[in-house]
């Protein structure tokens, strides 16, 4: 069956490599639903937050094809269960003036803020869980949206652990063992 | 004051951008050696002593400290300045006659050496003539340098004359790719395209060069290592899973091996033939597995697949336990995979852990490389005989096609050629092939009893490669006897290479096998189409009299009787030489795995039976 399933790779943050990566998953036929890219923690690494579409052994070969690349240096994958993933979004919406102050409440209520305001218009930033988010515009829906972003999901491992490379221990690959069960590298 | 403001980030980020390259950089010069005080007194003295080389120089010192031999290539605008160097270059540099076959010849080169192929062409349409040599050599995992000349840097994104975007272009028929922007960078580059080719799973590495790069200056200094920390392929195996292997191996009833082009790659044969006498389990070849383990040898079975022998494909049908070595499940050699040996646990040993499940699930994965697998698992196993189960595949075999051909029929019966080129040449010649019906009937019935002698377009199954690869295997290996066998419509494609193989003089010989058709597509539209022949009946020049203006010896054979004359006379004459075999327009290949079907499900050839 085909889920949603999110990656966090750390890449080398060399110019060309997003191509790579976005090229490897669409010649592998892998959908991808949302990707994010941005600085990481550490100098010279990027980090991306992938969302692919794909059935569970799909998803497993899309992490050892991105272990393939030169420039990638760690896949991991971030269920609901061990991680945070959280997105940005950018609502413009139609404000009357006898409709302000409900789209207000509205936004209080999903801890949104606005950010812009001209006379027919409000600018709302909400950020959180894809759900939330959802659930803010559906609110807002019959006000009239006049203009969305949506950054997609940044996700993070929850509690002390952490998805992180060290500069000379090779890439662990967890992704290759999962579904061959017996460990491939678990020495 | 806001003006002001702004320029300050813009030299910060610009600052943060030079930061992060920094950073990376120390990251690659953590292999080096730390320098001790005293040396980095020393440094600025070694610096003057590294010589200034143009980036033309730089290119070609890289390519000697990496004791290349051989670059196959041709020249074009973006790369004049780097062919002023090659004269000087202590490498011999072999003019093709049109970009494709430098890559295919360099992977000729690369197949029967074990060594990288290298091949050198312009911007543009040089570079794009490459691409079909690159996704040849990287689903057959052949390691390959390919250099491209760019446009000058000012250019570059500006649609100038001759300017692709290469490394767009064969992002995925590449192992990795490169646009190197600094001439600082030129020499590393090279270093590691090198190890990237030749380490792990073996692939082609396109190097591409702006021409203002080969006039720039630069001290030369190649370095001694080098370090991604994204690429660190696991070459040997977790013991664990050799273990499990083992005990796999020590319960099973009727094993059987797949053999394939890894084991070749690692420089495994002597393991792989210690670990199969010691289990006394046969050996199945994959089509690029044809070398890895001697066919004349009782448990050397020969080809698997499509095209697989009858006995071969029910053993797999028949065994329990599929130990796969160095072979990626191509669909050609499984079949349908849901019919694929369906009764047996399977072993999967190879060093790309993406291939493990990708295409044939695994119940002992094995990553690693198999020369170190091999090392591992033989003290593993037990000393075996499996009598019951060899005698049992020796009863599926097909005799039907040597009663036949005992009766010797008229006609240049293309079998027959095969065995006649294996008998004349006592199975020690390398052997290349295009793509088709002649290729098939040559992995058959040739007889391969030794690692890389065999050069064939194996997964991307590209017409024309016969003669071009070759070339790069006698250059390769001059010490060697080599033929081509290819057909009427491949040598279309890339006959202008005579002219190579005679400006370069090489002793190859070429043995045309001609039906006038593009048989294998005509094998199909016979078997699966009612014989609707769509563009498939090909005309020809007079292959004997066009060898000739080439300056190449030529000889017509049309009947049985000539065919070893005929070679033995090819084999007398020193410099290339064309055989014309004229056989049936509509010979087919037996046996055969239609389309779709299983390996269990083949087909036989009607004519033979009863």
């Amino acid at each position: 069956m085909k889920t949603r399933h999110t990656l966090s790779v750390l890449v080398e943050d060399h110019p060309g490599v997003l191509n790579r990566v976005v090229s490897l998953l669409r010649r592998r036929s892998f959908n991808i639903e949302s990707i994010t890219v941005g600085h990481s923690e550490q100098p010279g690494v990027s980090r991306m937050t992938i969302v692919v579409l794909g059935r569970e052994e799909e998803v497993e070969q899309a992490g050892k094809q991105l272990y393939k690349l030169m420039e990638v240096l760690k896949v991991a994958e971030m269920t609901p269960a061990n991680s945070v993933a959280h997105e940005l979004a950018l609502i413009k919406v139609a404000a009357k003036a006898q409709s302000r102050a409900e789209i207000l409440q509205i936004a209080q209520i999903y801890e949104a803020r606005v950010i812009d305001a001209s006379p027919t218009t409000l600018m709302i930033q909400a950020a959180g869980t894809e759900q939330k988010v959802d659930g803010l515009l559906q609110m807002l829906k019959g006000y009239g949206i006049r203009e969305l972003v949506r950054t997609g999901p940044v996700a993070m491992s929850r509690g002390s652990q952490m998805v992180a490379v060290r500069d000379t221990v090779r890439p662990e690959r967890e992704l290759a063992v999962t579904a061959n069960g017996s460990g491939v590298n678990a020495n | 004051m806001c003006m002001g403001r702004t320029t300050g980030i813009d030299e910060r980020l610009d600052r943060a951008g030079r930061d992060s390259g920094r950073a990376e950089k120390m990251a690659i010069d953590t292999t080096r050696p730390k320098r001790t005080a005293s040396e980095q007194s020393n440094g600025a003295r070694r610096k003057r002593d590294r010589p200034v080389l143009t980036g033309s120089e730089i290119v070609c010192k890289a390519l000697e400290d990496e004791g290349v031999d051989t670059v196959f290539g041709y020249p074009g605008g973006a790369v004049i300045p780097l062919y002023d160097a090659l004269p000087g270059a202590g490498f011999h540099h072999v003019l093709v006659r049109f970009e494709q076959w430098a890559a295919l010849a360099a992977e000729g080169y690369a197949r029967v050496t074990g060594k990288p192929g290298v091949c050198l062409v312009t911007s543009g349409p040089g570079a794009t003539n490459l691409v079909t040599g690159l996704a040849d050599a990287m689903l057959d995992s052949i390691p390959m340098i390919a250099i491209t000349g760019q446009v000058i840097q000012p250019l570059i994104g500006r649609d100038a004359f001759q300017e692709v975007d290469i490394t767009g272009i064969t992002l995925p028929v590449t192992k990795h790719n490169y646009l190197v922007q600094r001439i600082q960078d030129l020499a590393p580059t090279f270093k590691e395209a090198f190890h990237i080719a030749t380490t792990g799973r073996p692939g082609p590495v396109l190097i591409d060069i702006p021409k203002t790069l080969f006039t720039q200056t630069h001290p030369y200094e190649y370095p001694e290592s080098v370090f991604r920390r994204g690429y660190q392929p696991t070459s040997v195996p977790n013991m664990r899973q050799v273990r499990l292997a083992a005990t796999a191996i020590a319960k099973a009833r009727k094993p059987l091996i797949m053999a394939g082009h890894g084991i070749m790659l690692s420089g495994a044969t002597a393991e792989f033939r210690a670990f199969v006498e010691k289990t006394g389990i046969p050996v199945a070849h994959t089509l690029l597995g044809l070398g890895a383990f001697p066919e004349e040898h009782p448990l050397g079975l020969g080809l698997m697949g499509m095209h697989g022998h009858k006995h071969v494909n029910d053993a797999f049908d028949e065994c329990d336990l599929l130990i796969n070595i160095g072979a990626r499940f191509d669909d050609r050699a499984t079949g349908r995979v849901s019919g694929f040996a369906p009764n047996a646990k399977v072993i999967h040993v190879d060093i790309d852990p993406a291939e493990i499940g990708k295409n044939v699930h695994a119940d002992v994965p094995v990553v690693g490389d198999a020369k170190e697998a091999l090392k591992l698992l033989i003290p593993e196993v037990e000393e075996r005989v499996h009598d019951d189960w060899m005698a049992w595949i020796d009863s599926r075999r097909d005799r039907a096609l040597d009663a036949a051909l005992a009766e010797r029929p008229a006609y240049p019966e293309p079998y027959t050629i095969i065995r006649a080129i294996a008998e004349a040449t006592n199975g020690e010649a390398i052997v290349t092939t295009d793509v088709g019906q002649h290729q098939m009937w040559t992995a058959q019935h040739f007889g391969f009893n030794h690692p890389d002698r065999w050069a064939t377009s194996g997964g991307l199954g590209t017409m024309g490669f016969g003669l071009p690869a070759a070339i790069g295997a006698k250059i390769g290996r001059p010490d060697l006897e080599v033929w081509t066998v290819i057909g009427d419509g491949g040598f279309q494609m890339s006959g202008t290479e005579l002219a190579t193989a005679v400006q370069e003089n090489l002793d190859i010989n070429i043995a045309v096998i001609n039906n006038g058709y593009l048989g294998m597509v005509r094998q199909w539209q016979d078997l699966f189409h009612a014989k609707n022949y769509s563009e498939v009946r090909i005309s020809a020049p007079n292959f004997q009299a066009l060898a000739e203006a080439y300056g190449v010896p030529a000889i017509t054979v049309r009947t049985d009787a000539e065919i070893r004359p005929a070679i033995e006379r090819a084999r007398s004459i020193r410099g290339p030489v064309l055989i014309d075999f004229v056989i049936e327009p509509e010979a087919n290949v037996w046996p055969m795995v239609p389309p779709g079907g299983a390996n269990s499900e083949m087909l036989h050839q009607q004519r033979y039976e009863g």
